[in-house]
């Protein structure tokens, strides 16, 4: 039985893998589309001049990266719960895959973060708490990824990982509050003002309608990435399986 | 010949009750049972604190050692360094909270009394805030006679031992998670520093507030996250403890 299904899935292109084609193709279009807009699209800050003005450009990379990161770690955690409740290993799966790309947008945002804040903060570092919490986050998760492949039987690596990555989700906010009461020199585009922040920049209509296209970009490159490996590490999981029935 | 006898019943514990069920007392006795194995295993053994103590004073000395020519006062780094040395030395403690038992063969044993499993979970917490707590109070009296500054300040002690709480509080679940994994001494530290930051920024900063003589008005939001933490993770390890060995 089990080989006619192997051979049914062979037998040429199932619609879902046609819609993440589609996916694939449209988060290519999506990134072209961001750099566009944040490039050329976009003016230039009104009230930065020099480096800061062409550095602020990389604000939209940072931002879209920014909502990669917290998207992953959300899904994470809703994956988590969610096989700690059904334990159905499709959940854990989603868990694994959204964390694999929510730690390279993090990498990505820290990065980026860091290429910014050299000639705003004329530093690349700070500890400041964004900074800090960001940080620690995908250390969080970089540890995550290392415990789970040192746990050999698939049920308990979902549910040690799956543990493991509540409680870690659970110290995020703390990180940011504790570090919030030592100084903060970020800047707060959007929402309250920081009075002390540095680097900060006022907001025009092309500068919003490129932030907006970013973020959709990022959250089209996502979904693309994250069901991709989704399906990916399924794939994973029938192939062991099958190993072990041949065994 | 009886009287050896009689000394011997003494020393192998008298038998706790263990109903199952039975109201908050009964479970209390549960969780002192459990913790008075460990303590006892440390008094026969000596294996966790000894480990613990000498290595947080090497530490505390390597510290001392490294910084005494390039830091003006040793009160800028003497909070860091305590907190540091209670994290890391901390560690070596939980790794053998349960690694221990899976050493000897005695986890199945434990796992098998007939107390419910966060009855295990609160056990071996105070046993580790015990080894923890004993251990930090060495190290704060190394550090008052190597870095001539006095961390015995009330405020600061109930800073350390609310920051101690939360620590061993998630470290005793993580040190229950990896203890079967292949890398468990190595696996821990990893998992667990990067959850301690806010424990460890809170105790960094009421600490070096108590140094430099702050008021208790400005110290109080530190004890506030200490203590927050430890309430939300003492629970939530609580909740999810009973997951771990499902299958055995």
């Amino acid at each position: 039985m089990s080989t006619a299904t192997i051979k049914s899935k062979e037998a040429g292109w199932r619609g879902l893998d046609i819609l993440q084609l589609v996916l694939s193709l449209l988060a290519v279009g999506a990134m072209g589309a961001v750099m566009w807009a944040s490039l050329f699209y976009a003016r230039d800050a009104t009230n930065l001049a020099g480096d800061e003005q062409l550095a602020q450009r990389i604000f939209y990379i940072h931002m879209g990266c920014n909502i990669g990161a917290l998207a992953g770690f959300l899904v994470s955690m809703v994956g988590s719960i969610a096989y700690l409740i059904t334990r159905n290993l499709s959940w854990d799966r989603l868990s694994q895959a959204a964390i694999e790309v929510g730690v390279v947008c993090g990498l990505g945002t820290i990065i980026t973060g860091m290429f910014w804040a050299k000639p705003t903060w004329n530093t690349y570092w700070t500890w400041d708490p964004r900074l800090t919490t960001s940080t620690i986050t995908v250390l969080v998760y970089l540890a995550f990824l290392l415990f789970r492949n040192g746990i050999d039987n698939r049920q308990t690596r979902a549910r040690f990982g799956s543990i493991y990555a509540i409680l870690a989700f659970l110290s995020v906010p703390l990180t940011f509050y504790s570090a919030r009461l030592f100084r903060s020199i970020h800047p707060v585009v959007y929402g309250n003002e920081n009075p002390d922040a540095q680097g900060g920049f006022s907001v025009g209509a092309s500068m919003t309608q490129t932030l907006m296209i970013s973020i959709i970009g990022f959250c089209i490159l996502f979904s693309a990435l994250v069901i991709l490996r989704w399906r990916q590490l399924g794939t994973e999981d029938a192939l062991a399986e099958l190993r072990e029935d041949l065994e | 010949m009886i009287g050896v006898e009689r000394d011997e019943t003494k020393l192998i514990a008298r038998p706790v009750s263990m109903r199952l069920g039975g109201g908050m007392l009964a479970f209390l006795r549960k969780v002192w049972a459990v913790c008075a194995k460990d303590l006892r295993a440390e008094l026969r053994g000596r294996e966790v604190f000894s480990t613990m103590t000498s290595f947080s004073v090497l530490a505390v000395l390597t510290f001392g050692l490294a910084f005494d020519l390039r830091v003006p006062r040793s009160e800028m780094i003497a909070p860091g360094v305590l907190w540091v040395v209670i994290l890391f030395g901390g560690v070596l403690g939980l790794n053998r909270s349960f690694g221990a038992e899976v050493d000897r063969g005695t986890l199945p044993a434990l796992l098998l009394a007939p107390v419910d499993r966060s009855a295990i979970y609160f056990g071996k917490l105070l046993a580790n805030l015990a080894f923890t707590l004993a251990t930090t109070l060495v190290i704060l009296g190394v550090m008052f006679f190597i870095f001539d500054v006095n961390m015995f300040h009330p405020v600061n002690v109930l800073g350390v031992a609310l920051g101690i709480l939360g620590y061993v509080g998630v470290g005793t679940i993580f040190a229950a998670l990896t203890a079967s994994s292949r890398a468990r001494e190595t696996m821990l530290p990893i998992l667990l520093l990067p959850v301690m930051v806010p424990v460890f920024v809170a105790g960094v900063g009421l600490t070096a507030g108590v140094v430099d003589g702050k008021t208790f008005d400005d110290l109080r939001q530190w004890l506030g996250i200490l203590a927050a933490f430890d309430l939300i993770f003492v629970i939530v390890a609580y909740l999810l403890f009973d997951l771990i060995w499902e299958d055995a």
